[in-house]
């Protein structure tokens, strides 16, 4: 691919691979960028994934399906934008995208992150699971259809298909009937956000998803929109404006939040229990939103909160991010990012580990059970959490 | 070139040389003073061009408009008896040096508010207060252009405002503003005092910052709740230059219910933020710097100040740190003044 | 599969070993302007015994063998000029032991700078170590391999000096350790057995380094920098002279650069202050300058720019980019401090003719002994021929150490043969002896220190 037309072409030389971006903010450890904590090879590296693509696009190095996993491998969780020293530091992550457009183009791709776009495509989500079967979460759950109401709570594609994650989906659902909130939800004409589609450089099929979701949200006069997942809440919120989706997006926790202060949700079933939560990259380092959570936690009592050492913007990602929680490059071993961040959670002594992403939640968990500390942490959903708190009844 | 307007005759005419007299940082008697501004008259030497700690003081105190601080800095210079050492010379004089490409020039005809060398600040340019006023010097690359010049005055170091000035203005014109609103209190100082001093044409109408946000306020006076907190006012040496509109201060302060504090070192005897004093090359200048900041500081809190309302960035710059480490916020006037009209400055907690 | 390759897998593991065109091109590069070599296999161990494998394989299959830490020498040190087995080290990065009596850290050979840093600012707040200027990934192991000197040289000398024991894998494979480890005791000494320095300063030909116990330092509560600055280069040596003698600072940098506009031509000074106490650092300030650099502020020499309280750890530093165009190489030297004003004069010459806007540094070391004065030269690595002038400003630059009586740190291979060809030729033999002796196969990072020449 001609270096030429590669939109950062006067910026990727700059990269002086210093290492900075492997570090999270308080430097406790060079295990930060997720795909390098996994690897521990250069390569895998943000420095190595720049010079690497750099010298692709420069036609130094053929394309081979290592070149692509590498390149593929970045979970797009922006810690090395935060700590990169240098100018073009906010353009790194597009850097990476940018590169992972040419592959699109080319049609070299890994098998899976190939699988995860044609089934999006063809099916709407990454799973390749049918569309008629987007709602079963939703079944006898007393969840309306929208028609008008004040919110479309937007359930998303994990949230809807896999087995844990959908049980978060009722929890919050149910929170929300429990506090009068006017929503509805698309069930089965739910499509893919487009979130991780982005990330993985298929602008098209973006766009495509962009249209169809906007021209139907116009179309069904939707305004106000809450996410489970924090990877549509930064889709709809930061880029489907482009595509003239002008909406008001909410994460549940910002709407959470406000229900407790107003205290039409009222927490008072106490459990002494230690929590740690763990910031997701959508909702944290992309939308700087570290805050709103805590204070979801702080206002149940019974909760003693403990941080990890590696909090807010120093959170180590999950690895789920930009597909990677379905094409799963970075699985395998006790240094798989997700394994790392439970055993950091189990050091804090929490028996919870607070999410606020589905996919956070369904890479922890697995985590969890890699690493043998079932019985002694459990993977949770903020809604879930809540909900035990105010006395749903959980399914 | 250009002269300073300044008559030996109204120095001998003087009823009180409070020149001299007033200074804070010399001791000195009457019959002394005049014959120490006679010796400076004259060129010749005189211990305080050697003691001068360049506050700009004196511009206020001299009743008869004489100009002896610019006198001063020019005897300094002419003498080679700078205030700073060499070196710190060199640094400011290059530091003031544009190398980063041409301004864009924009034409205004209208009123304009110049950031000069502080483009920087642009963040603070937000809100009502300001809304429809053309903004230039936005540019921190291009920042030296609109640059006025007046610090070297404490560098002792007038020809190179001579040398500049014309241009900056110059460059300023080129934006047709039919008035100049000056965000630094400085800026307005030389286009208001420095300039008529030396005999060096503004073809605009300066308007102090303060007198700006006052007249603004009164067209916003039904916005206006009263903030209710204990204020110091940080009066920077550049206010010197233009005593005039020093009355702003209290005037805003009133407007918005803010209570400015019963302070020792305030108006005429207020202190300098002591950031070029610290260089000096007077002996014990490091030391008397950091004393004059820590009884500056112990005089707003012992009137019981919650909040110091700066007016010039580099006093904040200078002490800022030390007025928050010690349970006072610092903020800048057109910050105090958008919270007055419900607006929420970045920072402001 | 090549026998070496699954040989390599064997000893650490499929992940950790690789052949591959991607971890070649990328472990073939320094970050300097050194020319990239590839090389033929790239393994992380995990484990010092694993690394005695890897050497053991190497020697029966003669294989060249490279060590590699953080790479940031930008000298060439870890790129593989033979080929061979370039070894990534940093896996082995557990801090093992911090021993706040007797003032020490063990670690592993691959812990990073900004790792202990963190580490001790977490758990031991009352202790430091002397962290270099390097980028925070660089070891702490590849620092004092090289002679590193860090924030607390003026007091304590080189990171070198610094140590207390090491754990070192032989280019035979053999494990073994000094200092007062090595008779059970406790890592906090390597005096009084007999002197076994030979592991510093080789880049790894003598043996790979896999742990350290490096001394460590009080930390005050509070730490800064004073500035300083003067006009005239020729007053910096008795500058540093005299700050040096009042023993009051931490590090004392003295430096000059083209960029930004205003400092050049100027020669600054920035010196580190810690104390426990506001008493303390008044009075440290006073002592520094008040009484010992007023006389420079009172016959206006030297300006006192003031002092800002926290130091910034780990080091920052952006110099990387001054060309646009991510590339950086400097010629540290190590010279007596009286010759900072010619060295200051060369570079600026130098840099001058290569059009590289000039950037100089001098780092106090010990009491003056001596200053590491680094040259650094800027290019653009998208474009060649700024890479070609930092070459060439670089070799000049190493020509001038050794001319003005300096002996260039950490040198590349140009380096290298200007003191080669310099070096007092019973030391040169005693050097070829120890290199034969522990390497008989020559396998360790060949094509440096190369003493086995037909000129040697």
């Amino acid at each position: 691919m001609p270096m030429a037309e590669f939109p950062y072409k006067d910026l990727i030389h700059r990269c002086f691979r210093c290492g900075y971006c492997k570090f999270p903010s308080n430097w406790m450890d060079v295990n930060n960028c997720p795909p390098y904590a996994r690897f521990r090879m250069e390569t895998y590296s943000c420095g190595g994934r720049l010079w690497l693509t750099r010298a692709w696009l420069n036609a130094q190095l053929e394309w081979t399906e290592h070149l692509a996993e590498i390149l593929y491998s970045c979970t797009t969780c922006r810690n090395c934008e935060i700590k990169c020293p240098l100018r073009f530091n906010v353009d790194i992550v597009n850097m990476v995208v940018a590169a992972r457009s040419e592959m699109v183009e080319a049609g070299r791709l890994p098998s899976a992150v190939k699988s995860f776009l044609e089934n999006v495509e063809l099916h709407g989500n990454p799973y390749g699971a049918s569309r008629a079967k987007r709602d079963v979460w939703a079944a006898g759950q007393g969840i309306e259809h929208y028609n008008g109401q004040e919110y479309l709570l937007y359930a998303g594609c994990t949230g809807s298909y896999d087995t844990r994650a959908q049980k978060s989906t009722i929890e919050l659902a149910q929170i929300l009937r429990k506090a009068g909130i006017s929503f509805g939800i698309l069930g089965t004409d739910e499509n893919c956000d487009g979130n991780e589609v982005l990330k993985l450089g298929e602008e098209g099929l973006f766009e495509a998803l962009a249209e169809e979701n906007t021209a139907l949200f116009k179309k069904l006069g939707i305004q106000r929109i809450i996410t489970l997942s924090p990877h549509a809440f930064n889709a709809f919120k930061n880029h489907y404006p482009q595509y003239g989706g002008n909406f008001t997006v909410f994460h549940y926790t910002q709407i959470l939040s406000d229900l407790i202060k107003s205290k039409i949700l009222k927490p008072d079933k106490k459990n002494n229990v230690r929590v740690s939560y763990h910031d997701p990259c959508f909702l944290g380092r992309w939308n700087n939103e570290y805050e709103t959570p805590r204070e979801i936690l702080k206002g149940i009592p019974g909760i003693e909160l403990v941080e990890m050492e590696k909090n807010r913007d120093s959170a180590l990602c999950c690895g789920g991010g930009a597909g990677n929680f379905q094409i799963d490059l970075l699985g395998g071993s006790k240094d798989s990012p997700s394994r790392r961040r439970v055993r950091e959670a189990a050091a804090t002594g929490a028996d919870i580990l607070a999410v606020a992403c589905p996919k956070c939640l369904i890479m922890l968990e697995d985590a969890v059970k890699s690493e043998e500390l079932e019985g002694s942490l459990k993977a949770m959903d903020i809604a879930e959490v809540l909900a035990e708190a105010c006395r749903t009844e959980s399914i | 070139m250009y002269a300073l307007n300044f008559n030996e005759e109204t120095c001998h005419a003087c009823p009180t040389n409070d020149c001299l007299i007033k200074c804070q940082y010399i001791d000195i008697s009457r019959e002394a003073a005049l014959d120490e501004i006679i010796k400076i008259a004259r060129g010749e030497d005189s211990y305080v061009l050697r003691d001068c700690v360049t506050c700009y003081a004196c511009e206020e105190y001299c009743p008869m408009g004489n100009h002896p601080f610019y006198l001063i800095v020019k005897r300094q210079e002419d003498m080679n008896i700078p205030p700073v050492p060499r070196p710190l010379i060199q640094r400011a004089v290059n530091t003031g040096i544009p190398f980063r490409g041409a301004p864009v020039i924009y034409e205004i005809n209208g009123p304009a508010l110049n950031m000069g060398a502080f483009s920087e600040l642009m963040p603070l340019i937000h809100g009502r207060l300001f809304e429809g006023l053309s903004v230039i010097s936005t540019d921190s690359r291009k920042m030296f252009h609109y640059f006025c010049q007046l610090m070297y005055l404490h560098y002792g170091r007038s020809s190179v405002i001579e040398e500049r000035l014309p241009g900056v203005i110059d460059t300023i014109a080129k934006h047709k503003p039919t008035q100049l609103v000056c965000f630094h209190d400085e800026c307005y100082g030389a286009y208001a005092s420095y300039c008529p001093a030396m005999g060096i044409d503004v073809p605009f109408e300066p308007v102090h910052l303060f007198e700006y946000l006052y007249n603004r306020l009164m067209e916003l006076e039904d916005l206006i709740k009263p903030v209710n907190l204990k204020v110091a006012y940080q009066r920077p040496c550049s206010s010197r230059l233009s005593p005039d509109k020093h009355l702003f201060v209290n005037r805003i302060f009133e407007l918005i219910g803010a209570a400015n504090v019963k302070r020792e070192f305030v108006d005429e005897n207020a202190l300098c933020c002591a950031g070029a004093i610290q260089g000096q090359r007077r002996e014990g200048s490091r030391k008397r710097a950091a004393e004059l900041q820590r009884k500056n500081i112990e005089d707003m809190k012992k009137a019981g100040a919650d909040v110091c309302v700066f007016n010039c960035p580099a006093c904040l710059q200078t002490l800022g740190r030390m007025v928050s480490e010690n349970g006072i916020k610092p903020v800048y006037m057109s910050d105090l003044c958008r919270l007055a009209i419900g607006e929420k400055p970045s920072g402001w907690r | 599969m090549d026998s070496t390759l699954q040989s390599l897998i064997d000893i650490v593991d499929q992940i950790h070993v690789s052949n591959r065109q991607e971890e070649l091109f990328i472990y073939s590069f320094d970050l300097g302007t050194a020319e990239p070599r590839r090389p033929d296999y790239v393994v992380s161990p995990d484990s010092a015994e694993q690394v005695q494998k890897i050497l053991r394989l190497a020697n029966r299959k003669k294989i060249p063998v490279v060590p590699l830490g953080g790479g940031l020498s930008l000298a060439g040190l870890a790129v593989p000029l033979h080929g061979g087995i370039i070894i990534d080290l940093k896996r082995m990065d557990r801090i093992i032991e911090v021993n706040e009596k007797a003032r020490y850290a063990v670690l592993e050979c691959g812990v990073s700078q900004a790792q202990l840093t963190s580490y001790l600012e977490r758990h031991h707040p009352h202790l430091t170590h002397s962290e270099p200027g390097a980028p925070p990934a660089a070891t702490i192991a590849g620092n004092l391999m090289i002679h590193g000197q860090g924030d607390l040289a003026q007091p304590y000398g080189f990171n070198s000096d610094l140590v207390n024991g090491l754990e070192v894998v032989l280019p035979t494979g053999e494990i073994c350790r000094f200092g007062s480890c090595a008779i059970g005791s406790g890592w906090f000494t390597n005096h009084p057995l007999p002197d076994m320095n030979i592991f510093l300063g080789w880049y790894g030909i003598t043996g790979i380094i896999t742990k350290l116990s490096i001394r460590l330092f009080p930390a005050k509560r509070l730490r800064g920098t004073g500035q300083f600055v003067v006009d005239n280069e020729e007053l910096v040596p008795e500058i540093l002279f005299k700050l040096t003698h009042t023993q009051m600072a931490e590090d004392i940098i003295a430096y000059s650069r083209a960029i930004p506009p205003f400092s050049d031509g100027l020669q600054h000074f920035t010196v580190n202050i810690a104390a426990d106490s506001e008493k303390e650092l008044e009075w440290k300030q006073e002592i520094i300058w008040d009484d010992t650099l007023g006389d420079y502020i009172r016959n206006g020499d030297g300006a006192y720019l003031g002092f800002t309280a926290g130091l910034e750890r780990p080091q920052i530093s952006k110099t990387s980019d001054y060309k646009k165009g991510g590339g950086f190489e400097y010629v540290g030297s190590i010279m007596p401090v009286e010759k900072y004003p010619e060295c200051y004069r060369t570079g600026r010459e130098i840099s001058e003719r290569h059009n590289i806007p000039y950037t100089v540094t001098g780092r106090c070391i010990g009491a003056a002994h001596s200053m590491m004065f680094a040259w650094t030269y800027a290019f653009n690595r998208a474009d060649p021929d700024t890479i070609r002038h930092a070459r060439e400003a670089l070799h000049e630059t190493d020509d001038i150490v050794m001319k003005l009586g300096g002996v260039i740190w950490k040198p590349g291979i140009y380096g290298q043969k200007l003191i080669l060809e310099r070096l007092d030729p019973v030391t040169r033999e005693l050097m070829k002896k120890i290199r034969n002796l522990l390497d008989p196969n020559g396998i360790m990072n060949p094509g440096n220190w190369e003493v086995n020449d037909a000129n040697g």
